[in-house]
C-alpha cells in the first residue's frame, strides 16, 4: 500500500474518532477563546494597541491550543495498545504519523476558522481584503505547529507527567515560528496590508525543515 | 587514581592562573575599564557551550545510526557539560550587561538565541529524566536533540532581522581589529583553560553514565530471574562483573 493512500485510511480513521465525540475540537475552540478573552481583561487594548498586539495574542492562543490539543494524538493510542496494531499494520511509520498530522492540521485549522472571526470582532480588526493572504499565513504557521507537534506528541506520550512535557518540549522549537508567523501577520493587519515575502518564506522553509527531518526520523518514533 | 590526581591538579592550577591573568596581566580597556574582564570567562564559556552541544548533535545522530549505548551516553555528559557552560555564559553576560549598556538583558539575535538553545537542552534533559525504558529514552531523546539542534540556527536566523547590540566579535579579526595583543593571549588561555575543565568532566559523566547504564541492565536482568519460578532451568549470565575493575 503506498504511503498516500495508507495515509489517507488513517487520517479517515483519526476524523471518525473525533468526529464521533467532538471533544477535542470543542476543548481546543473554548481554550483558545478563554486566551483571547483573558488577554483583553489583562490589557484591555485601544484599537491601535490590538493592532500591534492582536498578532501575537492570536498566535499565541494557536500555540497554546495546539500544545493541549496535541497531547491527545498519541497519548489515546496508549490506552487500548492500539499503537501496536498500527505498527502491526503493513504501512510505513511515516504513513501513521502524516495521517495523525493531517488529522491535527484539520483540527487546528478548524479551530483557526472559529478563533480568527471571534477575534477581529473582539478586537476590532478588518479582515476585508487580507482573507486570502491571511490563510497562507495560517497554513504555513500550522504546518509548522502541527509536524514539530505530532512529532513530539509521538515522544511524550512515552514519558511520565506527559501532558506537561509536550507543552515543554514543543513550545522553545517554535519560538521563531511565533516571530515569523507574528511578524507576517503584523504586515496584514498594518494599515496598508501586505504580504511579508521574507517571514511567509521563513515559515515555509521551518515547514520544510522539519517535515523532512520528521520523514527521515518516524521509524525511530513508531518503533517499540 | 594517580594521573587523575595529576590531572585535577594541573587543570586547577590551569584556571586558576587563567583567572590570575583575566583580572591582572590583560591591560585595561580603553572604553569600557576593569568591567570588560567578564568577558574572558563569557566568551570561553561560549566556546565550550558550542563544543558541547555539537557533540551532542553528533552522539544523537551516532546512537540512532548504530545504536551503542556509548553515544547515548555521550549525548547526555556533553548536553549537561553544555547546560552547564550555557549557564555560566548566561549568567556572566547580563552582569557585564548593565554596567556597560544599562540594561540586564535585550532580546537581540544572539541573546535570544542562546537562552532558548538552553531552554531547549534543559527539556532534553528532562525528557530523558521523565522516560523509563533505557532503549526507548535514547532513541526518542535522540530525536528531540536532533530536532533541537535544527531549530538553533533557525532562532538565530528569525531574530537577525531585529537591530542588534551585542558586540561584533573583535577577538581573531585580524591585526587592526584594535585588540591588545596580550588580551588576545589571555583569552586564549582562558578558552583552554575552561575546555581543560570541560573535557575531563564530560569524560568522567560519560563514565558514570556508561556505569549507570549497565547497573540498570544488570538490575533488569535479576528482576527477570529472580521472577522465574523456582527450578527453572536458566542459562548462564549474560555478562559477570569484576567489581574491581570496574573500580
Amino acid at each position: 500500500m503506498s504511503t498516500a493512500r495508507a495515509a489517507a485510511i488513517l487520517l479517515g480513521k483519526e476524523l471518525r474518532l473525533e468526529f464521533r465525540t467532538r471533544e477535542l475540537l470543542n476543548a481546543t475552540v473554548v481554550f483558545a477563546i478563554v486566551v483571547v478573552v483573558l488577554f483583553s481583561f489583562a490589557f484591555n487594548p485601544t484599537p491601535d494597541e490590538s493592532r500591534h498586539y492582536g498578532p501575537g495574542l492570536l498566535w499565541i492562543a494557536f500555540l497554546f491550543s495546539g500544545s493541549l490539543m496535541l497531547h491527545p494524538s498519541f497519548a489515546r493510542e496508549r490506552s487500548n495498545d492500539t499503537l501496536d496494531a498500527l505498527r502491526m499494520a503493513p504501512v510505513s511509520g511515516f504513513a501513521i504519523l502524516l495521517g495523525k498530522m493531517l488529522a491535527n492540521f484539520i483540527f487546528l485549522s478548524l479551530a483557526e476558522v472559529v478563533l480568527v472571526p471571534v477575534f477581529a470582532v473582539l478586537y476590532d480588526v478588518s479582515l476585508a481584503g487580507i482573507v486570502g493572504r491571511l490563510v497562507l499565513v495560517l497554513v504555513l504557521g500550522s504546518i509548522g505547529i502541527i509536524v514539530t507537534g505530532t512529532v513530539f506528541s509521538a515522544i511524550s506520550a512515552h514519558a511520565r507527567m506527559r501532558e506537561l512535557l509536550l507543552p515543554l518540549l514543543m513550545l522553545p522549537i517554535l519560538a521563531p515560528l511565533l516571530i515569523a508567523a507574528v511578524e507576517a501577520t503584523s504586515a496584514l493587519f498594518s494599515r496598508r496590508p501586505y504580504l511579508d515575502q521574507t517571514w511567509a518564506a521563513f515559515l515555509a522553509g521551518f515547514d520544510i525543515v522539519f517535515l523532512t527531518a520528521s520523514w527521515l526520523l518516524c521509524d525511530f518514533l513508531m518503533e517499540e | 587514581m594517580k594521573s587523575r590526581i595529576i590531572g585535577s591538579a594541573f587543570a586547577a592550577a590551569l584556571i586558576i592562573f587563567a583567572g590570575y591573568a583575566a583580572l591582572y596581566i590583560a591591560p585595561v580597556d580603553m572604553r569600557q575599564g576593569q568591567i570588560y574582564r567578564i568577558f574572558f570567562f563569557h566568551l570561553a564559556a561560549w566556546v565550550s557551550t558550542f563544543t558541547a552541544l555539537t557533540i551532542v548533535f553528533v552522539s544523537n545522530i551516532s546512537y540512532l545510526a548504530t545504536r551503542r549505548q556509548r553515544w547515548d551516553s555521550l549525548g547526555v555528559a556533553a548536553a549537561e557539560v553544555g547546560v552547564a557552560c550555557c549557564t555560566i555564559g548566561l549568567i556572566t553576560g547580563p552582569l557585564w550587561a548593565k554596567p556597560v549598556w544599562g540594561i540586564w538583558w535585550t532580546w537581540d539575535a544572539r541573546l535570544t538565541t542562546t537562552f532558548l538553545m538552553w531552554l531547549l537542552y534543559v527539556s532534553y534533559l528532562m525528557l530523558r529524566g521523565l522516560m523509563e525504558d533505557p532503549r526507548r529514552r535514547a532513541t526518542l531523546s535522540a530525536v528531540f536533540g536532533i530536532f533541537a539542534f535544527l531549530d538553533v540556527p533557525l532562532v538565530y536566523m528569525s531574530n537577525r532581522l531585529f537591530p542588534t547590540q551585542h558586540p561584533q566579535p573583535v577577538f581573531f579579526g585580524g591585526p587592526n581589529s584594535g585588540v591588545d595583543p596580550t588580551m588576545a593571549k589571555v583569552i586564549v588561555l582562558c578558552m583552554i583553560a575552561v575546555l581543560v575543565i570541560m573535557i575531563p568532566v564530560l569524560i568522567d559523566r560519560y563514565k558514570v553514565e556508561g556505569m549507570r547504564a549497565e547497573v540498570e541492565e544488570l538490575r533488569q536482568e535479576v528482576e527477570l530471574r529472580t521472577s522465574q519460578p523456582a527450578g527453572t532451568h536458566l542459562d548462564a549470565p549474560a555478562r559477570t562483573v569484576n567489581v574491581k575493575e570496574v573500580l
